[in-house]
């Protein structure tokens, strides 16, 4: 496997705290007449995208979006429950700009970017300001100012949010402020659109071309720079807490036309998540972090104990999180909770019918609290559980299990955000630049957020202003032949006229990533998947039926679109895990643990980013080394005991 | 759960309709094995699995979360919008609200504004055209004072929070004998009137979007309340009284 040091981060020099304001200042301008000239394509009306098309329109640029979704309103973003960080301090509890960075990196387990997550840091609060602006309804106390949390283990109280529906009002708001260009005319939007190809014109990214999913139609659109936000790979698991549609083909695409994809291996696996309930399964259900306050985690002591819950007594029970790391107890990060649930259940003390979930108990909180507070903070998780399970959480604990919910791995991209393709940005969590190995909760709804409204409408201009763009349309040879080889791709998929459905190799593939790929890799599994998937990629070719044509709806179709990339980023999913043999954030490899089984990082190998460069189909790709410098930041294990 | 003594079978009347240029019909399908654990969307699911088995184009439904929230899913069920269950959008809707051997009736939205494409799935595009003539403050990146410049009582947040939980489904307007889309229109108008930040342009903003909901082929509220019944987020009629203010208000000034 060769190795190389391709990537030019484009960091700028001087201290941390200065490197995006001279940056700012340091980029050319384009004059306000002009930016009418521009035409820029945003993929993805989600935090990021939707926020970029806003920033970008109002500063003049002419801006088309395009989503999957029948309206941008409903882009994934809008399922986020919890709430969106700011370093604000406003709670007067030792909050700051530093500090955010320095929990985030940390959080991240030392494998992202210093200066791309201080410059995070920094514009956190102009994202609160600007959401407050939009009209966002955030929750308040009685004095009418914001009210904060703390989330997910943060020692100081940072997550500002509007019920359990931040996702869907930062998006909300973000979408008005589009719905606002619109009607100025200096947005179009395309809705019910699926990018389908990345246009490449003497090696910039030019346009991209679309398949209208209601009249089947493929279509090309011109620009000067192309935008993707996209979103998250995690439904390469099949169940995930993603949204159905939620897909990686617009990233791979790119990706296959030349930009590096990043850090595939790093995904994070939420720990409280509601359990597969049956093979019918189609998703999986999150339950917001915040429940870890109040709730204690706990296993039978005995394995293979069947009695039910209330029947097993103090003495049996294990609140294994709380006796393994006294300090943070039931608010260890995600990956230690959800590691922890999976050697439970793989040591015989899962609950429930199928073994695999832990209890979540609120007993002792209701005891302590009463019903009432407890309602008043979880009443509507509650409700959603009840509906889903069916069992009363006020009275039984709940029962929980990890589900793959987020993808910190993405496309690579310098400090402007700009892929290793000129012309091609990537924001939100599409990228891979700002967590590392592994997430913090409440900071993805701000890194969407940032990128969109703060970091693009700047580092954008600086490359239209300093690039020369011929004028182009779409006869151009360059969008016939990618118009061409997009519309061959869906024939391939038509006339295989096999025997079974898309959701069949998805399921299939699934499994084979969650068995190998998942909470807890290994060199054999590893290698296991490498030789799995692509014989479950065959079959797909050989075998996989979509009644219908391609000239209207056909949701089959669509979905199959998307398993065919699955099927490879799958499979350089499994490629990089296997390179990184150390154990980092979410990448937990067996083969590198202390004597306590915790994770165990190795610094001195594995201190960069994986940057993956496609050579071709059927190709081993080239793994190119980004290396991390931490110049602010002290490297140390992480410790939750 | 694995449980074969609770598994279902269902008798479903489809509507099947190939695009939005051709008339449609009611099928009927037979279906066996359905868990009570499924939700209704992954009973549909099963269908289409079968129907793709057998070469048969599978049913258009719109869905996308699966949580309730991005207000993708629809569908009448045996005449109600997203179904039997209070408060719950049919994503969120569980088998176990049905009964082995039941009839279930299964519709898209029917209104004007609201054209079907496929089968179970309509244009809501009208939506969008509403929010863009007015759903918004008129503030653009940057302007922004801090947070907490300027406060908010609790009360007010609360309330436009209320409004503001509108996922946008259009159940209200496909349960409405008019088909309006007041309880949409108001929500949003609510929202921004109850908040500062939406004062100044509270008047105008109900102008706007209620000239363009008319303008699209929506209805007159007359009083039904059907929107609010049908509402999976618990949307108030109060809204609309308070988009009338707003509305009058204007209408005087504009005299
Ligand atoms: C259940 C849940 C709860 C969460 N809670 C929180 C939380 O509390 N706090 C937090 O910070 N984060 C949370 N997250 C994570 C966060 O919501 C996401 O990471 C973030 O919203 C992603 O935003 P995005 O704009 O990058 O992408 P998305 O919102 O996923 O948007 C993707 C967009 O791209 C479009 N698209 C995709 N592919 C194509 C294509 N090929 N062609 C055209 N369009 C395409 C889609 O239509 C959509 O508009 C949560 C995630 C989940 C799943
Ligand atoms: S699918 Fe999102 S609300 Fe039902």
């Amino acid at each position: 496997m060769s190795q190389s040091n391709k990537l030019d981060a484009k960091i700028p020099s001087g201290p941390i705290q200065e490197k995006w304001d001279k940056h700012k200042f340091d980029s050319k301008l384009i004059n306000p007449a002009n930016k009418r000239k521009f035409t820029v394509i945003v993929v993805g009306t989600g935090l990021a995208g939707g926020s970029a098309a806003a920033s970008l329109a109002e500063l003049g640029y002419n801006v088309l979006s395009f989503c999957i979704q029948d309206s941008p309103r409903r882009a994934h973003s809008i399922a986020a429950q919890g709430g969106i960080n700011a370093a604000k301090n406003y709670p007067n509890d030792g909050d700051s700009v530093w500090r955010l960075f320095y929990d985030t990196v940390k959080g991240g387990d030392y494998r992202s970017r210093e200066a791309n997550v201080y410059r995070l840091a920094q514009v956190s609060n102009n994202i609160i300001d600007q959401c407050v602006s939009q009209g966002v309804p955030f929750a308040r106390e009685y004095g009418g100012y914001l009210s904060n949390r703390s989330f997910g283990g943060a020692q100081v109280s940072r997550t500002f949010y509007a019920r359990g529906q931040t996702g869907q009002q930062l998006l909300l708001g973000a979408y008005s402020s589009m719905m606002k260009e619109v009607n100025k005319g200096n947005i179009k939007v395309y809705t019910r659109r699926e990018m389908v190809d990345l246009v490449l014109i003497d090696g910039k990214a030019r346009g991209i071309v679309s398949r209208n999913v209601v009249t089947g139609e493929m279509e090309t659109y011109v620009a000067d720079a192309v935008i993707l936000g996209t979103g998250g790979y995690g439904n390469a698991y099949y169940l995930s807490t993603n949204a159905m549609a939620s897909n990686c083909s617009a990233s791979w695409r790119a990706y296959k036309k030349g930009a590096f994809f990043a850090n595939p291996c790093f995904t994070q696996i939420h720990p409280t998540c509601i359990p597969v309930s049956g093979d019918h399964q189609s998703k999986l259900t999150l339950m917001s972090e915040s429940l870890r306050n109040d709730g204690r985690v706990w296993v039978p002591k005995n394995k293979g104990d069947k009695r039910p819950p209330n029947e097993i007594p103090e003495s049996e029970r294990d609140y294994y999180l709380e006796r393994i790391y006294p300090s943070f107890g039931n608010l260890v990060p995600r990956d230690v909770a959800s590691r922890n649930a999976k050697f439970q259940c793989d040591d015989g003390k899962g609950v429930g019918d199928t073994g695999l979930s832990v209890y979540l108990d609120f007993g002792d909180a209701i005891k302590r609290d009463g019903e009432n507070t407890i309602r008043a903070k979880y009443g509507n998780l509650f409700e959603m559980y009840e509906r889903i399970t069916d069992d009363n959480p006020y009275k039984l604990p709940m029962r929980i299990f990890p589900a793959v919910h987020y993808t910190m791995g993405g496309l690579w991209v310098d400090y402007n955000l700009m892929s290793s393709i000129p012309g091609l940005f990537v924001l939100g969590e599409a990228n891979f630049s700002d967590h590392g190995a592994n997430r913090l909760g409440a900071s993805a709804l701000m890194q969407g957020l940032a990128d969109g409204y703060f970091i693009i409408p700047y580092t954008l201009g600086q490359y239209l202003a300093g690039t020369k763009l011929e004028k182009l349309d779409t006869n151009h040879d360059g969008f016939k032949s990618s118009l061409d080889d997009s519309s061959k791709h869906i024939k391939k998929i038509l006339d295989v006229n096999g025997s079974k459905t898309a959701d069949y190799f998805h399921k299939k593939l699934g499994k084979a990533m969650w068995d190998n790929v998942g909470m807890s890799r290994s060199t054999e599994s590893l290698n296991k998947a490498i030789e799995e998937i692509p014989k479950i990629r065959k079959e797909f070719w050989n075998d996989v039926k979509i009644p219908g044509d391609s000239n209207q709806i056909n949701l089959e179709l669509e979905k199959a679109g998307r398993v065919a990339d699955f099927l490879e980023l799958g499979e350089l999913m499994a490629r990089d895990a296997l390179e990184r043999k150390e154990s980092c954030g979410g990448h937990f490899r067996e083969e590198s643990q202390t004597e306590e089984n915790e994770a165990l990082r190795d610094d001195d190998n594995f201190c960069h980013v994986a940057a993956w460069e496609h050579e071709g189909e059927n190709k081993v790709p080239t793994r190119h080394k980004e290396e991390l410098v931490f110049e602010n930041v002290k490297l140390t294990q992480r410790s939750y005991k | 759960m694995g449980d074969q003594s609770k598994l279902m079978s269902l008798n479903l009347k489809i509507w099947r309709q190939p695009n939005s240029g051709s008339q449609g019909e009611m099928i009927d399908y037979k279906l066996d094995g359905i868990s009570p654990d499924m939700s209704f969307l992954e009973m549909l699911d099963v269908l289409n699995e079968e129907l793709v088995q057998e070469g048969k184009d599978s049913i258009a439904y719109d869905h996308d979360c699966r949580e309730g929230i991005c207000g993708m899913c629809s569908l009448m069920i045996n005449g109600q919008a997203h179904g039997p269950e209070a408060s719950t959008t049919t994503c969120q809707l569980h088998m176990r609200k049905f009964k082995d051997g039941d009839t279930i009736v299964i519709e898209p939205w029917r209104a004007k504004a609201f054209p079907v494409l496929k089968d179970l799935m309509v244009d809501r595009g009208s939506f969008d055209a509403i929010i863009s003539a007015g759903g918004y403050v008129n503030c653009n990146t940057g302007n922004a004072p801090d947070g907490n410049a300027i406060p908010i009582p609790k009360e007010s947040a609360d309330l436009a929070m209320d409004a503001a939980a509108c996922i946008g489904c259009g159940a209200c307007v496909a349960s409405c004998k008019n088909a309006s889309a007041m309880l949409f229109v108001s929500a949003k108008i609510s929202q921004l009137a109850l908040l500062p930040q939406g004062k100044p342009e509270a008047q105008k903003r109900a102008e706007s979007m209620v000239t363009k909901m008319d303008e699209l082929g929506f209805g007159n509220c007359t009083n039904e309340a059907e929107c609010e019944a049908s509402c999976p987020k618990g949307i108030k009629i109060e809204n609309i009284a308070r988009m009338n203010r707003e509305y009058l208000s204007s209408a005087l000034k504009s005299k």
